[in-house]
């Protein structure tokens, strides 16, 4: 019988969201509010949080994750993946349950770490080693291989801020890949670099894996949770929802795209704190019927039905299509085009995205909805929301090889 | 075993001793990286408190003409630059030090004790060598310290853990109210002048001397002067009152940043 790698019981997580903001729109209401604003921030920090700016990042959630095992953890974002990762490395403290390791832990929530910018690669090695938990005569063992990994050998003595952004992400995964704990936590960090450094760190984490040692892995790439785990946990909204097989559990994800499959999707009415999000989203053919299935010779309309509870001098519409393992094919925001800069009073606007006819190929896609405040907040997100295919027309632009079709100019020149 | 502590916890001191590699690499990248690309590089650490001194000599000494028990005032400053400079840096540093390292704290998990230490440590080095300067001082002013310099470390001793407590309540308290990275600036430059770096202890009036000298880092500023010059004054029976305070101090701090080191990554 194998042993039981990490055990978690009942863990949850309590943490404060900030209180509602009030509204200002005088001068003299905002002057008001910065002379008063050390006072509501002193009551803020020094009583306790009432319920309300309180949310649960995970709730109740166990599992147990044998020896030997790789886990996949998978969930949208918000979900409370990376706060789980966070507990079992101990950076932060759960609120209630527990959750019992066996074996030397080593975390990977982020690669270079701590790395200083005018320390050469050698000092930074051996910083990165530190941080991560390795001992000096341990790294000094390894040091050949990590710099040999990394494929730096000649910039070893150079600063790391004069390398490359590639270089940098290769040093930094050589070290933390050479770090030999007994359970590895690893947060997305394979979402970095280029495809072939992508695929050699997939090949290391492989190996890692048939050592025997246990790695549990948040990813949003699903090909690689299926390549590589063998069991999956689904999160949402901060409680397990799946743990299965990690191809089942990935295929219950996905096809959560709710009731995805006619095209449609409408939300209900969100909290009322929420400043915009999105009512309903449609695709519709050419013929303007809505569909989720669609000729490689049509057109695809997507609308979306969104409504701001207030003024946005800022905002912006985002869309992401992803192919079918979640790795995303493009983005498009409606701030790309001035047609439709804001600003944008309070109300319910309707918007379309229109995907051209002979642009995708025949296959599956997700569909993602953001509603941004560039250029760093995000009022509602629906990643994965929509599934819908592109079906290869028999006769003309059947689909061989790639995910884009175009009609490109053919010439016979002789 | 993962769970919520409840109450105060303990020390776990051993925990920051297994991490003590951790400890050496950070305080290493802090000293190497604050002086690449820099003409002087290392040099500062002699300059800075170079500077302070012969302002100090211009405008105390040369100007106002402070008196300086007797000594020649370039020397009797430096030999109180020396311990200010290494506590208001090594205070200031690690009062900030939670806040300016969140990127690492956040990702990955160690005693966040190494950070704070990491900082004290960082400005002892700093210390050692500006050392250097004032021997040289003291050789030109034809100084010779006599057996009592062996009680220097006692006082470096006693700045550190003052430094250090104040910079465990201070990065603890910090990491609610950033503001107190602005206001420690300006609580130590206060401090400085309560304390006689740029002047003698005797131009306190005498009614005041008991509530003075009640401040632990007027201890070590008069130790260093007597220990290396033979002036100033020499440890008494009162110096265990602010000895004792910071001993409280630093145990107290400890515990509190301890306690609050459970959830710091949720308020950075």
């Amino acid at each position: 019988m194998s042993q039981i790698a990490i055990q978690v019981e009942n863990l949850s997580k309590r943490y404060r969201i900030g209180a509602r903001e009030n509204q200002v729109n005088t001068l003299r209401e905002r002057i008001g509010n910065l002379l008063a604003s050390p006072f509501a921030y002193l009551r803020s920090t020094l009583h306790g949080p009432s319920e309300e700016e309180m949310i649960w990042a995970i709730k109740d959630v166990s599992f147990e994750v044998k020896q030997g095992e790789v886990v996949g953890i998978i969930g949208r974002n918000g979900a409370g993946k990376s706060t789980l990762l966070k507990i079992l490395s101990r950076i932060t403290e759960p609120t209630n349950g527990l959750a019992v390791i066996n074996g030397r832990v080593g975390s990977l929530l982020e690669v270079g770490t701590g790395f200083h910018p005018e320390l050469t690669g050698r000092e930074n090695i051996y910083l990165n080693g530190a941080i991560l938990g390795m001992r000096k005569t341990e790294i000094d063992g390894k040091f050949d291989e990590i710099v040999d990994f990394a494929e730096i050998e000649k910039f070893i003595d150079t600063p790391v801020k004069r390398y490359s952004s590639g270089m940098y992400m290769r040093l930094a995964f050589a070290v933390a890949a050479h770090l030999e704990p007994e359970i590895l936590l690893v947060d997305e960090v394979l979402a970095v670099g280029d495809a072939d450094f992508q695929r050699k760190c997939l090949g290391k984490m492989g190996k890692i894996g048939k050592e025997g040692r246990t790695v549990a892995l948040v990813s949003h790439n699903m090909t690689s949770i299926v390549k590589l785990c063998g069991t999956a946990i689904w999160i949402d909204n901060g409680r397990v929802s799946t743990i299965d097989d990690a191809k089942n559990t990935v295929q219950a994800y996905l096809a959560s795209g709710l009731s995805a499959i006619n095209g449609q999707v409408v939300f209900e009415e969100p909290h009322e704190t929420i400043k915009a999000y999105v009512s309903s989203i449609e695709l519709r053919n050419g013929n303007d019927k809505i569909a989720s299935e669609f000729d490689v010779l049509s057109p695809i309309k997507v609308r979306i039905v969104f409504r701001c509870t207030r003024r946005f001098t800022r905002f912006r519409v985002a869309v992401v299509v992803s192919l079918f393992d979640g790795v995303p094919l493009f983005s498009t925001t409606s701030q790309d085009y001035d047609s439709i800069q804001g600003p944008f009073e309070a109300g319910t606007y309707h918007a379309q995205l229109f995907i051209p006819a002979q642009f995708l190929a025949s296959g599956q896609y997700y569909l993602t909805v953001a509603l941004d405040e560039p250029p760093v907040k995000q009022h509602d997100l629906h990643e994965h929301i929509l599934r819908f295919k592109v079906l290869g027309n028999p006769f003309r632009l059947a689909r061989n090889v790639g995910f884009l079709v175009h009609p490109f100019e053919w010439k016979l020149l002789s | 075993m993962i769970q919520r502590t409840r109450g105060w916890g303990k020390l776990a001191l051993h925990d920051v001793w297994e991490y003590r590699e951790l400890l050496w690499f950070l305080t290493s990248r802090d000293i190497k990286g604050r002086y690449r690309q820099m003409a002087l590089g290392p040099l500062w650490i002699i300059i800075r408190p170079l500077i302070h001194m012969v302002i100090f000599s211009v405008i105390f000494g040369a100007l106002a003409k402070l008196p300086s028990d007797g000594l020649p005032y370039p020397v009797f400053t430096y030999t109180a630059l020396l311990p200010w400079t290494y506590f208001a840096g090594a205070a200031s540093q690690s009062v900030g030090s939670l806040v300016s390292q969140m990127h690492v704290i956040s990702k990955v998990y160690f005693p966040r004790l190494v950070v704070p230490l990491s900082a004290v440590l960082s400005g002892l080095l700093d210390l050692f060598v500006s050392f250097i300067v004032l021997f040289g001082m003291m050789a030109y002013y034809g100084f010779v310290p006599d057996l009592v310099v062996l009680t220097l470390p006692l006082y470096i001793l006693m700045g550190t853990a003052t430094a250090l407590g104040v910079g465990l309540w201070g990065a603890t308290l910090a990491v609610r109210f950033r503001d107190l990275q602005f206001a420690i600036t300006y609580g130590i430059q206060v401090w400085m002048y309560a304390t006689p770096v740029a002047y003698t202890a005797k131009l306190i009036p005498e009614r005041w001397q008991v509530l003075y000298q009640l401040n632990p880092m007027y201890w070590v500023i008069e130790g260093f002067r007597w220990a290396l010059l033979g002036k100033g004054h020499a440890p008494d029976l009162l110096m265990l009152v602010p000895m004792g305070f910071v001993v409280l101090l630093v145990i107290s701090g400890a515990f509190v940043f301890r306690r609050t080191e459970r959830t710091i990554v949720d308020l950075l």
